[in-house]
């Protein structure tokens, strides 16, 4: 395989990017005709400055900033804005953030080719993108003011939103040059500034605080459910018990007999019911009598997927990574060590569960929602409506969550909305609401994965390493499919198994791609949630099976990932690292993942609980490149750890005949409050070029944890989630 | 049925269904949306409201249950306690996508208006119910701290 990584690969699909740059400033009249006319038409009054498609400055000195990426607690609304906000040398206090509207000539992700957020790419995308257009600005206020002062503009200095001329001891504010900066021409290549004279980038005094963090601390923070519009319908669908079974026919009258209830109608995802509010659309829903064609439907269990994945693990399958001969190495090897790992389907369960709202009069549709895939979700409404996607409006909404739930290369939930939209009629705004039991039972998760591993051993080391990967492919049938998923290897399989960190000499992984009706969808940090077990766990029982110690034994063979061995040595040297233990009960277990080029090393104390393995303490090192953000990227590293520690303790979506067992929080278990292991984060100083960090905090935690549980004598467990493999 | 309630000190006409939770009524009825819906089923607490005071799930009570008991939102919660938590939780920017910090900050101010200086296990025991998919746990404690530290002072 020539591609390196999913990310590399997301970037490969980058289209024009250096053109992108310079498409951002746009002539007053292109302004005008653009569908991002939106963004500009809410710079009001003469007096406001929209030098380009991403910045807003008031008269009031208010300076917004349009966020292209999705909101939903990753930190981009702060990240962005800390971009422009470092090269237009603005008042943080005066910064706001809003998302942009959906235009993907304006606000593609440059690393997808269209509007969209996810493999960690906001930072990494925008990085140059978001400080020219800062650089922009600052050089057309600068022009502004030195007409009016009638003085070099190469004298004029700025700071914290003022501009400053020392020798006539002028100065004055972003908004009092607004109006007259937005009549200078638009520079081509303004300087950015050297790394060292940052301020706001890199800042960790607590004085770049995040910009939502108010809103979403008084209630007064809009998502999508808080959505109320005259008129409004609420709308639940009634989805089929098993994927892939069909309406046969259906009684609503029951459902219609329901005070509340509007209609009832068939669509193509089930049968939905609308009400003039949630709680009668949901005992509207209760009461509706459908009968499903299951011919067509996954009635697999998943104790039978996983037998049937174990058999095919037995058998090689298409190589994804090779180099040397692993299997004549492992034929003379003195001693070969084998694990099976299963990983079970995990569901996402943001906070908040997928909804969304539509306006259409037959001729022009509005959606707001937490679309993460704009560019997808607009077509797709402006496709099932008949519409041209010029007709259609898609305001992105912040979000409760994602976990990558949102980011759908199917655009179902869009779809879903449009459809039961065009069902209704023109004319009758609806939102779209998933209850927690939609969420849970309603598919599109982590897929169901085995690995198979092989281990040589000869003279104390490791000389050969095979991984055989069964899984569903996530990208098959969808647009991604023909970047991401060529010669028949999902790259999102077999990431972070492929190729890995260690220098071994003979090493190979292969994969079985399976067909199963179950919805499969990206789950924070995607294929590396189970390569990374895979592969660290793996890693740390053959360096038990060799006398080596967890860190020294990874570091002797990381001579060619020195990013990977620079985050080990830094959580050692945080965790104070003398072994694995166990002191007085307690072991401890590391792991170190690179995950869309970010690196991560963390260390978990743990200690035998009465139900289950308790994490008492993380250390984790992380290098991102340049740390844009400190504190959001520790925020990161411990929502990231938190939700690896859950899921890899409970997380599991069994099928029974199909059907997914548990239904809401009280049948699928969620890491609590006192569950949270104290978390210590060192962020790595680098010069790197910014990487991204909603993802990479996750995949390391759980080998980690499960490595300290076999220094606990607790065996190295096989199948997640490891409560299960404990009880 | 019309029914008229107490809600953040102000009496509230309404016209619903005697089993509608008071979650819905407060959110479609009112337009009172900072309370979210995160499960229906009191396992999550991003419904979390209170009831005389007291920090209730509101998706599993019943309106007809609701008696002529005075309901405080995360709009209407005022006081010393509300003050200290929602300062805690913006100096430690705690929320990451923010949909369940109505619940959580509900509940932190119920815990200190019960308990002034809580122990790592007062707040386990009454945060517990709170879920967070982000995780910002460790930072909801920190938070909690501060608040009573600051309330002490």
């Amino acid at each position: 395989m020539t591609t390196h990584d999913v990310a590399l690969s997301r970037r490969a699909m980058l289209k024009g990017a250096a053109g992108l740059v310079i498409g951002l400033y746009l002539p007053e009249k292109a302004r005008a005709q653009s569908g991002a006319a939106h963004a500009f038409r809410r710079a009001a009054g003469g007096a406001d400055f929209a030098p380009n498609a991403f910045i807003r400055i008031g008269a009031d000195d208010t300076v917004t900033v349009l966020i292209k990426h999705i909101e939903f607690g990753q930190g981009p609304f702060t990240g962005l804005a800390t971009l422009v906000a470092e090269e237009l040398d603005a008042d943080w206090s005066k910064v706001r953030a809003e998302h942009a509207p959906s235009n993907t000539d304006f606000y593609k992700n440059l690393a997808f080719g269209v509007q969209g957020t996810g493999g960690s790419t906001a930072i990494a995308n925008s990085y140059d993108q978001m400080r020219k257009a800062g650089a922009t600005a600052r050089a057309m206020l600068v022009a502004a003011a030195a007409q009016s002062w009638g003085v070099p503009a190469r004298e004029i200095t700025v700071e914290r939103g003022v501009l400053r001329h020392t020798g006539t001891g002028r100065e004055g504010r972003f908004g009092q040059f607004a109006e007259a900066a937005a009549r200078q021409p638009v520079p081509a290549d303004p300087p950015l500034k050297d790394p060292s004279v940052f301020r706001l980038i890199g800042r960790d005094d607590g004085s770049v605080k995040k910009l939502d963090s108010a809103a979403k601390s008084n209630g007064t923070a809009q998502f999508t459910i808080d959505m109320r519009e005259p008129g409004m319908l609420t709308v639940v669908v009634a989805h089929p018990p098993r994927f892939g079974a069909r309406v046969a026919s259906f009684d609503a009258s029951a459902a219609r007999a329901v005070q509340g209830v509007v209609d009832v109608k068939q669509v193509p995802t089930g049968v939905a019911v609308y009400a003039n509010g949630t709680w009668p659309a949901i005992k509207g829903r209760e009461q509706l009598r459908i009968s499903w064609d299951e011919s067509a439907a996954e009635k697999r269990s998943s104790d039978q997927l996983i037998e049937e994945y174990r058999a095919l693990a037995r058998r090689p399958g298409r190589i994804a990574g090779a180099h040397g001969d692993a299997i004549t190495t492992l034929a003379r090897a003195e001693r070969i060590i084998e694990a099976e790992y299963v990983f079970p389907y995990l569901a996402h369960a943001p906070m908040e569960p997928l909804d969304g709202f539509l306006g259409w009069d037959g001729q022009r549709a509005h959606a707001r929602f937490g679309s993460q895939l704009q560019t997808l979700d607009h077509q797709t409404i402006a496709t099932v409506l008949g519409l041209k996607p010029e007709q259609v409006e898609l305001e992105t909404m912040l979000a409760g969550g994602s976990f990558g739930r949102r980011a759908q290369q199917t655009s179902h939930l869009a779809a879903e909305l449009a459809e039961v939209t065009k069902a209704i009629g023109p004319g009758r705004p609806v939102k779209l609401v998933w209850t927690r039991e939609d969420d849970i039972r309603g598919g599109y998760y982590r897929p169901l994965i085995v690995h198979r591993m092989r281990g040589g051993l000869g003279d104390g080391k490791i000389v050969a390493w095979t991984d055989t990967v069964v899984s569903q492919s996530i990208l098959k049938g969808s647009p991604f499919e023909a970047v991401m998923a060529k010669g028949g290897i999902d790259a999102t399989s077999v990431e972070g198994a492929k190729e890995i960190p260690y220098d071994i000499a003979d090493f190979r992984c292969d994969l079985h791609t399976t067909d199963v009706g179950v919805p499969v969808l990206w789950w924070r940090s995607v294929g590396h949630t189970h390569t990374g077990y895979a592969v660290e766990c793996f890693v740390d029982e053959l360096l038990q099976a060799t006398g080596q110690d967890p860190v020294a034994g990874r570091l002797a063979m990381m001579g060619k990932a020195p990013r990977e061995a620079g985050v080990l040595r830094a959580v050692a040297e945080l965790a104070q690292w003398s072994g694995p233990g166990p002191v007085n009960g307690r072991a401890r277990g590391v792991a170190v993942v690179k995950s869309f080029d970010s690196y991560v090393a963390q260390i978990a104390e743990v200690s035998a609980g009465d139900d289950g393995p308790r994490v008492h303490k993380v250390w984790c090192a992380v290098d991102c490149g340049v740390p844009v953000n400190p504190d959001v990227i520790r925020a990161q590293m411990e929502g990231g750890i938190g939700f690896g520690v859950g899921a890899a303790l409970y997380g599991e979506v069994a099928l029974d005949e199909g059907r997914p067992v548990p239904a809401n929080f009280d049948t699928y278990r969620v890491l609590r409050i006192h569950e949270m292991p104290q978390v210590e984060v060192r962020v790595v100083n680098s010069s790197e070029k910014p990487t991204g960090v909603g993802e990479p905090g996750v995949p390391p935690i759980g080998p980690a944890v499960a490595n300290a549980m076999a220094r606990l004598g607790l065996g190295r467990p096989r199948r997640l989630p490891l409560v299960r493999a404990v009880a | 049925m019309a029914l008229a309630i107490k809600v953040n000190g102000t009496m509230q006409s309404v016209d619903v269904d005697n089993d509608a939770p008071l979650l819905w009524v407060l959110r479609d009825a009112l337009g009172l949306a900072g309370t979210k819906f995160g499960c229906g089923v009191a396992q999550c607490g991003a419904c979390t409201v209170f009831v005389d005071g007291k920090p209730m799930r509101s998706c599993t009570l019943p309106i007809s249950a609701l008696g002529t008991r005075e309901v405080t939102t995360i709009e209407g919660v005022s006081g010393r306690e509300a003050e200290a938590v929602q300062q805690a939780w913006i100096a430690r920017d705690v929320p990451q996508c923010g949909y369940c910090q109505s619940g959580q900050v509900m509940s932190a101010v119920a815990l200190l208006k019960q308990i002034k200086q809580p122990s790592d296990r007062d707040i386990d025991l009454a945060m517990n119910g709170n879920v967070c998919r982000c995780a910002t746990y460790a930072r909801i404690r920190a938070a909690i701290h501060d608040a009573a530290r600051a309330l002490e002072g």
